[in-house]
Order: C-alpha cells, then structure tokens, then sequence
C-alpha cells in the first residue's frame, strides 16, 4: 500500500434537483413530447431522469416559435439589448457554477475536476465573450449590415454536453437569431437546466428551444424547411449525412467532426511538459475529444525516454468516481461507445501494435475503459486511422521534421495538432506546413472563446469561436 | 534522463563541459510548469489522507531560527517544541530537525543529544554567500565541530548567473568536503536564478557536485519555495535517481505557512516522486509558522473543534 493514500473527496449531488422527468423546452415552457426515453449516468447505470423524446412535430412546433420569436422579439430587438440578456445568463451561470457541473459529471461521466475547472468556466466564457459582440457586428469584419439568418438548428454532441451547447447558442444569439437546439441523447439534463436558466434570465419566450431526442428528432430539424441554418458537431458519418441532407436547399451548414490529431514531440522539447501534454491531449475528458492528440508522433533519438516517462506518469492517474475531486479519468459515456473503443483496440492488438496499461482497478458497474497507449503502430494500422475517441493513444515515430509532417497529414482529418519544441522557428516552420485548423505549441487541449476552432478535410467545415465564429450566423 | 554514470565524470571536467551537459538537459516550459503545479494543488486531502498528511509534515519540518537577535534561551525553546511540539500530546511526533546558525548549534546539540531531532546549521556565509571559499570553509568547519548533524549552504548565485558553472561545482565539492558525516543542504535561491532553466541546471549542478539535499531558499530572498519551482527540482532529484543510483532530498523553504500549504507540497511529492521520499529523511520542510498551523489543524481532526492560536506555543 501507498504512503499516501487519498481518501473519498465526493463532491455532494445534493446540489443539484434532478427531476424525475422533463419535457421539451419550447416556447418559453416545458411541454410533454410524443415519446419518452432515460438518460442513465454512465459511471453507475443509475437511471437519472425520463427525458422526452420530441417527434417531427414537436420539432415543427419547435421551430415555429422560434420563427415567432425571430420575427416579433429577437430579430427587431437593438444588439446592445440581446447583450443584456447573454450577460444575464452568462452571471447566471457562474452563479450555478457548480450545480452544471455536479449534473455534467452524473450524466456524461466526466470527472468533476474538468466540468468544474474547464467545461462550466468555458460555458460562462462564451457567453460573457459573444454577449460582447452582439452591439458590435457592423464592426466584425462582415460588412456594414450583417443580418441574422433566422432559426438556426443545432445538433451538439455528448462529450461537452453543454459546452457545446454555449459555443452554438452564444454566437447565435449574439447575432440575432433564434435557435432549437438537441442536446445528444445520452447528455440531455445540463441542456434541459439551460432551459431553466434561460427562464430564469426571463428570456424571450421561443429564442431558445431545446427538443431532446435521439438520430431521429435531429433529421426532423435538419430536414425541416423553416431552419435557415444547420450547425452540427458530431461524427463524420453524419456530418456526411446532413451535408447531403442540406445539399440545395439553400440552408447555410457548418460541420464541426472527428478528428485524429498528431501530437509531435521532437527531441528537443521541454520532456516533463511534453508528457503532461501528451496525457492531457489523449487522456482529458476520457478521450472523448474531437481534436484528442490520439496520435503521438515523437522523435526517435527521444522515444524510448518519453515513452518511459509517460508509463510512469500514467501509473498515476486515478480512474473512478466522476464526481470524486480528485478522479483524473471518469466514465466511458455510454456502452456504445464502450464497445466501439474495445474493437478498435482489438483490432490494433490484432494488427501487432502493443497495448500497454498502468495497473488501476475499474468500478465493477458503469462503463469503464483504462488507459491505454500502442507501441509498434505504423500509418497502416486502424488505430493509426480512425478515430476511436476513448483514452487511447497511438504511438509512432520519426526521424526528421519534414517525416513528422508527412505524417501527420497522411490523414483524411485535419481538427487539430500538437508541436513540442524549445525551438520557435521550428514551432512556426511546421505550424505553417501542418493542414489541421488549430495547431497548439507547447500545450494542448487549451481553449478560449477568443479563438477560433474547426478543421481541414473530414473534421467539417466552418469555424466557431472568435470573431471567425460570428460569421456562420450573418448573412453578408 | 539517459545519462550513464562515467558521462557524469566528465561533465565536470572543464567549465565548457559542465556548460554544455547543464545546457543540454531538456528545457522546462514555464506555463506547463506551472499549470501542473497548479492542477495537483487542486488535489482533496480529506479526512484519513489529511490526518497522514499533518503527521507527515509535522516531522519533515526543519524548524528554523535566523535571526540577528536569536539568544541561546530562544534556542533552547525552539528545540524544545521541536522534539515535543504538542506540549499537550505526546502522541505528536517530533519534527526533524531545528536549523539555526551556527553560534547556536552547540545550544541546540545539547538539548537534542540523544533524540531524533538533527541539528541543521546555515554556514558558508549565509544568506548572500559573499565572502572568500577560506571563510565560507572556516564558518562549515565551525558548526560541523560544534556538533551539526546538517549544514545547509548556499551557492555562489553571482558565479552561477555569468555562467561559472564550474566554479560553482568546486566550492560545493570543497565544501562537501569539510562536511564530514553531516548532510550537506545545498540551498539555490530559487529566486535569484528567476528561470525553471536555471533551477533546473543548478539542481543539477548541486547533485553532481555531492550535494545530500536540494534546498529552494533561504527565506531571506522573495519569491522563496513555491510549488512550481519545488516541482522541478522533484523531477530532477528523480531523474538523477536514474541516471546515477544516487538518491538525493529535496527541501522547500520559506513562504509555507499553513497546512494546506504543506499539503499541497506532499501531494507533489506523492505525484511525482512517490513514498521513496515521503520520509523525513528525504523532504524537508524548511519553516517555522507553518508548524503550529500543522498543530491547530492536528488537534482539530483529533478534538473535532478548533482550539484557537493560544493552545500552541509561540516561539
């Protein structure tokens, strides 16, 4: 046994009034919808709520009274009177602060440490950010009258529950539009507490909606003829699907998708860092991160010293209890996505890479993968290729920067990388040769509402965050 | 750190080589640093993990006294509360070891004789180390007679800045020297080297040259121990483990003044190094208010109520 054993540092739920059920959020008010599902805490299998499933025509009600609200109230309403409703809700939700994040840990499996240090903070951040541009958009860059383009539907994903939902909704509404949003099926509740504090923030009635529902409920609002605007953040797969969806119609997209970053570490980083940027770009949030530093690329006259590194480093993550303060890794979000993780590891095992894993013991029930990082992959295997989004970390080398280039493009993504060097010259040279949209220097996984964010190739198209980000929402 | 054991002989062997083997180690990235410094602060000690923890602290500190007005009766009591530091408790461990100069080392010996608790002297012209090699020899030499069981010295920073690694090396060797069986405490002064490089370099340095423990400061100089500073050092007395089978002690000093403090440097300890140093032995706390911090916090978890600063001593 350790010396120094941490004891239980729970956080309390009591916090957070997690109803039995909830309704759709449309038109100001919780409305029953046409059927019904659960959404589980993916650390127990606890059932947490019974969620409303939203039909196509609760989506038509949906998108009606945000079409209402468009028109009549936050269409005409001055920029300068929008912002005083995002700040509202921005303080509203630092003043919530930890009873978000206590409901992201239960119903995403995250540990408490990251929703309540980066995810909420994050959330605030964005509405704090574009609340400030919503009386400045003359001044944007996009010409002298940008116009809202109406109801934006948003389809966000489970892995930031509800910082997905502030980096679509904050812009959104800065800009002038209306929105219906749906929040993944398996992270409905911190959505539906948005609800709550949209009423509270006394809200417009119809700018937000919020429709829960599962692959369906999001068909019905890409697909429906009154939504000016689609925004999704997901899977390649259906990213593709709703990009042939929208295809002539005239509906403007924006597509944030998967990912399979290269995290490039030459012989002369800063090592101890580099290896805190290598476990914080594949191990933060369980993996499940669309610009996740899944492929470590690192320079051969250095491997075996930052291989040894990161094993002795990840012998010290502690796997477990999401809402345990101290947990680094939480919860596989579903058991779905468990399987997906365990064959794709099968597969690389299979293909003759070399799984390694620290010793730590997985909860009995709840979903659970541990940490996990391949040696002896080439490009040719899976594991180097798709996207497993799940705390595992391909590993590869190389010998000479222009190698490490090549093959950290030899891939049809391009979302994200990484660059670890003392050498800044050497930092810009191979940002500027790197095809992915955000390429991190000495750092990773590092986000602003001040900068921009999307991808080359597969990872979609359009940018959010940052002044960039306005520009999915203005017609110009 | 891939550095094999005949290399580190001749590293030393010109200034030019130490030159390029300091510089040669990986660099530190100050952000990074101190964003991992700042995360494990977020540590939970709680409940049987922070009862450990005081424990811990409690007998890691070097309970210390530089003052131009220390009187051999300050001493005295000072090492009193060092080996009973809860008149009230006996259950209370003691501390490690009471660190004065070295006029009162002989005070201090003679009330610790017999005991667990070490002596520890300041020497080598402390704080600013601004005087001859002969002088700094002789003030060691004193208080290794005068029955130190500890001399925490302090390098030659001016050398250290304009480059004259080498001429740093060779006075903690002679010093090292004169030290006899006592432990040489090799402080940096983490804030006068201002940059993670340096720190790391001059831990470097200091460990090749003999040196028994790393210490960040002297408490004289601001900033003194701060966690991010005391992480590096970790990373090299761990790396230097490595290469050379040498294990060497790690010692934070100045600016910890209460338990969560203490805490928190544990939880780097624990984080980066492990249980091979979370004993006395190898992680000091260099201090003096943080002790009855430690006391307070102690009695609160046995009594499950505060007592107030007038149920521990004031030295």
């Amino acid at each position: 046994m350790a010396i120094f054993e941490y004891a239980p540092a729970p956080e309390s739920r009591s916090i957070v009034n997690i109803k039995p059920s909830y309704g759709l959020f449309i038109d100001g008010d919780f409305v029953d919808g046409a059927g019904s599902f659960k959404s589980i805490s993916p650390a127990s299998e606890e059932v947490l709520a019974e969620i409303s499933e939203a039909s196509e025509a609760d989506v038509d009600r949906a998108v009606a009274a945000a079409r209402r609200a468009y028109e009549q109230v936050w269409g005409p309403m001055p920029g300068a009177e929008r912002a005083k409703y995002l700040f509202r809700i921005a303080r509203i939700i630092q003043e919530r602060a930890r009873e978000l994040a206590v409901l992201e840990s239960l119903d995403n499996g995250k540990p408490i440490r990251e929703s309540r240090d980066v995810d909420v903070p994050l959330v605030a951040a964005h509405f704090f950010y574009y609340a400030g541009w919503a009386d400045k958009l003359e001044h944007a860059g996009f010409g002298p009258h940008p116009r809202p383009h109406g109801v934006a539907g948003q389809i966000i994903p489970w892995n930031f529950p509800l910082l997905m939902l502030a980096w679509k909704i904050a812009p959104a509404l800065a800009c002038g539009n209306t929105v219906v949003l749906k929040p993944a099926e398996t992270t409905p509740l911190t959505a539906l507490l948005f609800a709550e504090i949209c009423q509270q923030a006394e809200l417009p009635p119809g700018v937000v909606n919020i429709v829960t529902g599962a692959g369906a409920t999001g068909a019905a609002i890409v697909n429906h003829p009154d939504v000016d605007k689609v925004a999704f953040t997901g899977s390649t797969e259906v990213g593709r699907i709703i990009a042939r969806a929208v295809a002539g119609t005239g509906k403007k997209v924006t597509l944030e998708l998967g990912g399979k970053a290269a995290n490039i570490v030459f012989e002369d980083a800063p090592v101890d860092q580099a290896v805190e940027g290598i476990v914080n770009g594949i191990f933060f949030n369980q993996g499940h991160v669309c610009c996740a530093g899944s492929r470590l690329l690192v320079q051969e006259s250095v491997a075996d010293e930052v291989l040894e590194s990161l094993k002795r480093r990840m012998a010290t993550l502690r796997v477990g209890d999401p809402l345990d303060k101290n947990t680094d890794i939480g919860a596989i979000n579903s058991a779905e996505q468990l399987a997906r993780i365990k064959e794709l590891t099968a597969a690389g095992a299979q293909e003759g890479a070399e799984a390694w894993s620290p010793p730590c013991e997985l909860p009995a029930r709840g979903f659970w993968f541990a940490p996990t990082i391949f040696t002896g992959v080439s490009q040719a295997h899976r594991i180097a290729r798709e996207e497993i989004f799940g705390p595992v970390l391909s590993i590869l080398t190389f010998r000479t920067p222009a190698e490490a280039v090549e093959k950290a493009n030899n891939t049809p993504y391009g979302l994200s990388a990484g660059i670890w060097t003392e050498k800044g010259s050497r930092i810009l040279a191979v940002a500027d040769q790197l095809r992915a949209g955000v390429v991190w220097a000495n750092t990773f996984n590092k986000f602003d509402p001040a900068s921009p964010f999307g991808g080359y190739k597969e990872s979609g198209y359009g940018r959010e965050g940052g002044r960039h980000g306005l520009e999915a929402y203005l017609a110009h | 750190m891939t550095v094999t054991a005949p290399a580190l002989a001749e590293v030393t062997s010109s200034n030019a080589a130490l030159r390029a083997f300091l510089h040669g180690l990986p660099g530190v990235d100050k952000v990074g640093a101190d964003a991992r410094a700042a995360a494990l602060g977020t540590r939970s000690i709680k409940t049987t993990a922070k009862a450990m923890a005081i424990e811990l602290a409690i007998s890691m500190v070097d309970l210390t006294t530089l003052e131009g007005a220390d009187t051999p009766g300050k001493v005295r009591g000072l090492a009193t509360k060092a080996l009973r530091p809860d008149p009230m408790d006996p259950s209370c461990p003691p501390t490690a070891a009471v660190c004065v100069y070295p006029s009162m080392v002989s005070v201090a010996k003679e009330m610790t004789k017999g005991t667990s608790v070490k002596v520890a002297s300041v020497a080598t012209a402390f704080p600013s180390g601004q005087a001859s090699l002969k002088v700094k020899l002789d003030d060691v030499r004193d208080a290794v007679e005068a029955g130190a069981d500890e001399i925490d010295m302090v390098i030659n920073r001016g050398a250290f800045l304009s480059g004259r690694y080498l001429e740093v090396y060779d006075e903690i060797v002679a010093i090292k020297g004169v030290c006899g069986d006592a432990r040489l405490k090799v402080i940096m002064e983490t804030g006068e080297l201002v940059t993670y490089d340096n720190v790391r370099r001059a831990s470097w340095l200091s460990m090749l040259a003999g040196g028994d423990f790393i210490k960040t400061s002297t408490g004289k100089v601001q900033p003194a121990a701060t966690p991010p500073v005391t992480l590096i050092m970790l990373e090299a007395v761990r790396d230097f483990l490595i290469a050379t089978g040498r294990q060497v002690g790690v010692k934070p000093a100045g600016g910890i003044r209460t338990s969560k403090d203490a805490i928190k440097y544990l939880v780097l300890v624990n984080e980066t190094v492990g249980d091979g140093w979370l004993d006395p032995h190898w992680f000091r706390f260099g201090a003096s208010s943080v002790l009855n911090d430690l006391l307070m916090q102690r009695n609160k978890i046995k009594t499950g109520h505060y007592s107030g600063p007038d149920y521990v001593t004031l030295d």
